[in-house]
């Protein structure tokens, strides 16, 4: 046990390209079996027996007691289950939807995977409208399938929203700070004005203030946040602020 | 139980036997007994478990398992629909509701011990309400009996038969 995790101890935080490997002895247990260790591999890690494998570029990041996955920085996504996204609505067939999410495939969602619906009662949904789902299934062999409620059959605010308001496209590693629990762009953003705001995984953010103006500012100073320090976002923010006062 | 019998019978002659669908309907299982039904099942199962596909290797499912694709349990990520100054209230309480629940699951929780407590004297006052007149006294006694002594002097009034 300490071995592994004294293996990962010396690379967090460093970074790490395709190809590096980690093979840590596991010490032979009485029976021979494999015992296998409890070390959760995140997205760009895989596991190979007694070896772990890096297959993405980036930073190695370490979570208590035993996450380790690799930070990095794309801008065409991937579906993976669990997560929440925008999608664009594109065609009906039948009982199905087809949403588009970004990623290679269109993925389904099903006009019963909405609060309240049933085969007589159903969803108000056209072609075109926007979706807040999750995806139940997300794998590379099959269809990804998106839907509008959690476990309990309630929305929460999942389905279908925007009247109004201004969808655009950021890059993953941007979206992953937005949506991070002490989120500082958020909490700077906040204090401007009020508006409301859709945080998609797969890189898409729709915005919506009380008007135009505000709602392309809210735009442009997301876009703008990515490659700035937290030190320039802040004044840039400062000076929004004043000059919308 | 007329066609087993014939069914029997028939198959002790080396004629025609009956197929194993039309054993397996109800109005033929009727006459078995429980055995000859138990052994039926079991085979049937053999069967439809033979008839699934499975991977005899448990060190190939060792190898590649605990691979977590969504960077979403990784970074604690909130959800993603917010609301700021009351734009929206529904998706702010929302937004709020879920934040609360992820952040402090505990806090809101009494404890255990206070929960054993409060359990303890809901049972006695339910006991209380639902007795019967004659035992009130009773129950009055033995909770204040710090000891708990288990007294069987209060036996239950049954009729007694007049004695001529």
């Amino acid at each position: 046990m300490d071995t592994i995790h004294a293996c990962f101890k010396d690379k967090i935080g460093e970074v790490l390209l395709p190809g590096d490997v980690f093979s840590f002895r596991l010490p032979e247990s009485g029976d021979g079996s494999i015992k296998t260790d409890k070390i959760i591999c995140g997205p760009g890690l895989r596991r190979n027996g007694e070896e772990v494998q890096v297959c993405k570029s980036g930073i190695l990041r370490h979570k208590q007691p035993n996450m380790y996955w690799i930070d990095s920085q794309q801008r065409r996504y991937v579906p993976a289950k669990g997560e929440s996204v925008i999608g664009i609505v594109t065609a009906k067939s039948g009982d199905i939807f087809k949403v588009d999410v970004g990623g290679s495939e269109q993925a389904s969602l099903s006009y019963l995977a909405f609060e309240g619906a049933t085969k007589r009662n159903r969803p108000n949904v056209q072609v075109g409208d926007l979706v807040y789902g999750q995806f139940t299934i997300a794998n590379k062999d099959m269809e990804p399938e998106l839907v509008c409620i959690d476990s309990c059959g309630r929305a929460n605010g999942m389905g279908v929203f925007g009247a109004d308001g201004l969808l655009f496209k950021l890059s993953l590693g941007l979206v992953r700070r937005l949506l991070a629990p002490q989120s500082e762009i958020v909490k700077d953003l906040e204090k401007i004005f009020p508006f409301e705001l859709v945080v998609g995984m797969n890189g898409r953010v729709w915005v919506k203030a009380k008007t135009v103006q505000q709602t392309l500012i809210v735009t442009s100073l997301l876009e703008s946040c990515e490659n700035m320090t937290s030190q320039q976002r802040q004044t840039l923010f400062k000076r929004v602020a004043e000059g919308s006062l | 139980m007329r066609v087993v019998a014939l069914w029997s019978e028939m198959a002790k002659d080396g004629a025609a036997k009956l197929s194993k669908n039309v054993l397996r309907m109800k109005f033929m299982q009727r006459g078995l007994d429980a055995e000859l039904k138990q052994q039926l099942e079991e085979e049937e199962k053999r069967i439809v478990s033979d008839e699934h596909w499975s991977l005899d290797l448990p060190e190939l499912t060792a190898k590649e398992g605990d691979l977590e694709r969504s960077c979403v349990p990784c970074e604690d990520l909130v959800y993603g629909r917010m609301s700021f100054s009351s734009f929206n209230p529904e998706v702010e309480v929302n937004f709020y509701e879920m934040k609360r629940k992820s952040v402090s699951r505990m806090e809101t929780d009494i404890t255990d011990e206070e929960m054993a407590r409060r359990y303890e004297s809901l049972v006695e006052s339910m006991r209380k309400k639902f007795a019967k007149k004659r035992n009130r006294s009773t129950i009055a006694k033995s909770e204040e009996d710090v000891n708990c002594n288990v007294d069987d002097n209060q036996h239950k009034k049954v009729f007694l038969k007049p004695q001529d």
